[in-house]
């Protein structure tokens, strides 16, 4: 047993109304520099549709994430390392930018200095990578906003697998929902795994992934390699670069950026203990629909003694073991067993995990006759089909999912009863597998949500691995540009300085 | 003034090489990278691409093998020098043509397709030019060489590259009488030398031979203490 601490990340997507805050707070922390203004670390698709990048779900075409060989072994899908590096003049799987879609920006300058016209000056959008008119913009990163588009394009969802999704696109039977995603910081990185310069790291501290800005040669393997498509290559700088999980807050114990500012509460950050040592042989179990289950079983349970003996052997911090026994993230997943990971199949074995959304009830006008089975409406009769909530976070496994909706109605009835009737109704938790207390608790995470419930983030001990006296007087985080405050626009080989802006002290 | 450009500036040239190469390396490192275009336009790149790399490096190793191998290794394999010569003509032509059309390919795109031509830099741009410039001079040498097939001419090239490279005097001398097509093409692949450590070129250096060795596929960090250590 190898024990590792991994910060995991749980949407509980019953309670995203899809405001894109959490994009918006990203883009402008993140990605506003030239060269990623096409890529966002975090976006919010509508479900049922074909997402960010167009259809990235669908690994037949991308080939992202791994597979497993024969003889049971893991392997990138794009290819082995040979394979990888024969590909290296050319990567058959790297998306277009028109994948994602041409950044834009509009003329706002015309409309306050636009001479007199008869018509009404407008703001016409221009490209940001060649600055010319774009006279129709095709695709943006929401682009089949609250189903926006027509019903066949939106169906080619690869979450249909194994649906009859002809009368989903009827008016009567329509359903939506919200995803957002990020970067997963995955237990098995692909990208990680196929980048030929070794730039792509796991933290072993925290779990977080990422890609160090001087090692990374631009080989754009690990773009194609992430079956997420969260690694995003810069234009301007050559460079790959994905979402942080925002490590200088985290190191600090705060929240992510897109964590602190979600409106609905829907974002949950905690500690899991995990045993390492099982990674090769959880990602590659057999069949997919048992990789869930799996990566269960990987999880560390932190109240065990033998736990806690071996993290600290490891040398993890002692309120890193008292952050894993509150961890949000830990109730969620084990305890309550209510959260998903994204898409488990491609074997990446991912960190952020999803809470199914509930959904109405599927026919309202025959709603006297649907199968309520005591005081709870059957969970297949929800509007969401539960095969295509499977599809999306258990390898299309239905049981664990309809279980998690099971308890989450079970939690609305037993509090319904509670503060409306004033009746304690434990035979309605004991029916989902839970007991009243546990039914409470989750209540206050997941309904209450309190931020110190949210949030159970120990900050990294640098103190332990730094002498803080030889980095007194150094720059903190910077842009890959040492301490330069950027005094000369450009330099001898081909780098842009940029300025790096300091307050100046008050004379 | 022969004497400056193949006696003296091959130094020079390979000196930056080296020096400007560490030196970037070194300080900027963030600027080290193969400048892929491959996201903004696929198109003409993925053919281009290919054929250009296979081919420059088969002329590479083509050079490199000629070049610097001692005469007295082809004399003791019984390769005689017009058979040699022969045989750098054919690989030479053929991987010249390939690069030829691949790097057409790639200038083509660069130049007139408006992401690309916008996103270059200036270096991007000249690069690529000398290159293109360079497979013309070499495919030329060809019909050149073509008019004497003994293989004399060749181990002239020979004898200046290895006593240039083993720093004894005289190499310019070597080749002073050698048409202006060599020399032409001599003195612009040194220059393509000089301005290596400037431009993308330097991914080269970065050839990922490691990830072959890397065991295993992942890559963890630690900066914590472990107790035991």
């Amino acid at each position: 047993m190898k024990v590792r601490a991994q910060i995991g990340m749980v949407l509980n997507l019953d309670k995203c109304i899809g405001c894109h805050t959490c994009s918006v707070t990203c883009k402008n922390v993140w990605t506003t520099r030239e060269g990623v203004e096409y890529a966002w670390f975090n976006n919010v698709e509508t479900k049922p549709g074909t997402g960010y990048p167009t259809d990235w779900e669908n690994q037949k075409k991308w080939n992202g994430g791994w597979i497993r060989t024969k003889s049971g072994k893991l392997q990138p899908k794009q290819g082995g390392k040979f394979r990888i590096l024969a590909n290296i003049f050319a990567n058959p799987d790297l998306p277009e930018i028109d994948d994602y879609y041409e950044p834009f920006d509009f003329d706002h300058d015309h409309l306050k200095s636009a001479p007199e016209m008869q018509a009404f000056p407008t703001a016409r959008p221009y490209s940001k990578i060649t600055g010319e008119r774009i006279e129709k913009i095709e695709k943006g990163p929401n682009w089949e906003e609250i189903l926006g588009g027509e019903f066949a394009k939106r169906s080619q969802d690869y979450n249909f697998e194994g649906i009859q999704k002809e009368i989903y696109g009827e008016y009567e039977n329509t359903f939506m929902m919200y995803l957002p995603r990020l970067c997963e910081h995955c237990l098995n990185p692909a990208c990680a795994a196929s980048c030929p310069s070794g730039a792509i790291y796991k933290r072993e501290e925290d779990g977080i992934v990422l890609i160090d800005q001087e090692k990374c040669r631009g080989w754009r393997m690990c773009v194609s390699g992430c079956p997420y498509k969260k690694v995003y290559y810069n234009w301007s700088t050559g460079k790959s670069e994905k979402c942080t999980l925002c490590y200088p807050r985290i190191e600090s114990g705060n929240p992510t950026v897109c964590s602190e500012t979600c409106v609905g509460r829907i974002r949950y950050l905690g500690v899991i203990l995990y045993d390492a040592d099982k990674i090769a042989d959880v990602a590659s179990v057999e069949d997919e629909k048992n990789l869930y289950e799996a990566q269960l079983g990987m999880f560390l349970d932190p109240k065990d003694p033998k736990v806690i003996a071996a993290a600290r052997a490891e040398g993890i911090p002692e309120d890193w073991i008292k952050a894993a026994k509150d961890s949000p993230v830990w109730k969620m997943a084990m305890d309550w067993k209510v959260a998903f990971p994204l898409h488990p199949e491609y074997r990446t074995l991912p960190m952020v995990w999803y809470i199914p959304p509930l959904s109405p009830i599927q026919n309202a006008a025959t709603a006297g006759s649907i199968g309520i089975d005591g005081d709870m409406p059957d969970v297949r009769s929800l509007r969401i089909p539960l095969r295509y909530l499977a599809n999306m976070l258990t390898a299309g496994d239905e049981a664990p999912v309809a279980t998690a909706l099971e308890r989450m109605l079970a939690m609305r009835a037993y509090m319904r009863a509670k503060t409306v009737d004033g009746v304690i109704n434990e035979a309605l938790a004991t029916k989902v597998g839970l007991n009243a207390a546990l039914i409470e608790d989750m209540y206050k995470i997941m309904a209450l949500a309190d931020y110190e419930d949210r949030f159970v983030i120990p900050t990294t001990h640098r103190e332990q691995v730094e002498e803080a006296y030889d980095i007194k007087s150094g720059c903190g985080f910077t842009d890959t540009n040492g301490c330069s405050t950027g005094i000369s626009k450009g330099n001898l080989f081909g780098g842009k300085k940029r300025p790096l802006k300091m307050p100046h002290e008050v004379q | 003034m022969h004497n400056f450009f193949f006696g003296i500036y091959p130094y020079i040239a390979l000196s930056v090489l080296v020096v400007g190469s560490i030196a970037r390396y070194e300080t900027d490192p963030f600027t080290w990278k193969t400048s892929s275009s491959q996201l903004l336009r696929r198109k003409q790149l993925i053919m281009g691409s290919v054929l250009f790399h296979l081919g420059i490096l088969m002329i590479f190793g083509g050079h490199f093998v000629g070049l610097l191998t001692p005469i007295q290794i082809f004399d003791a394999m019984g390769v005689s020098h017009s058979a040699k010569q022969m045989l750098a003509m054919v690989l030479g032509g053929v991987s010249g043509v390939v690069s030829l059309i691949g790097g057409l390919l790639l200038l083509h795109r660069r130049l007139f397709d408006a992401r690309i031509r916008k996103t270059s830099s200036f270096a991007d741009i000249a690069i690529l030019v000398l290159i293109v410039a360079q497979l013309f001079l070499g495919l030329g040498t060809i019909f050149v060489s073509a008019q004497h097939l003994d293989g004399h001419e060749m181990t002239k090239f020979m004898a200046w590259a290895q006593m240039i490279l083993t720093f004894r005097a005289g190499a310019a001398a070597q080749i002073a009488d050698v048409a202006m097509v060599f020399k032409l093409h001599m003195f612009l692949g040194l220059s393509l030398f000089l301005v290596f450590p400037f431009t993308r070129l330097v991914h080269m250096l970065s050839v990922p031979v490691r990830y072959v060795l890397r065991p295993g596929y992942q890559i963890v960090r630690s900066r914590k203490r472990h107790p035991a250590e």
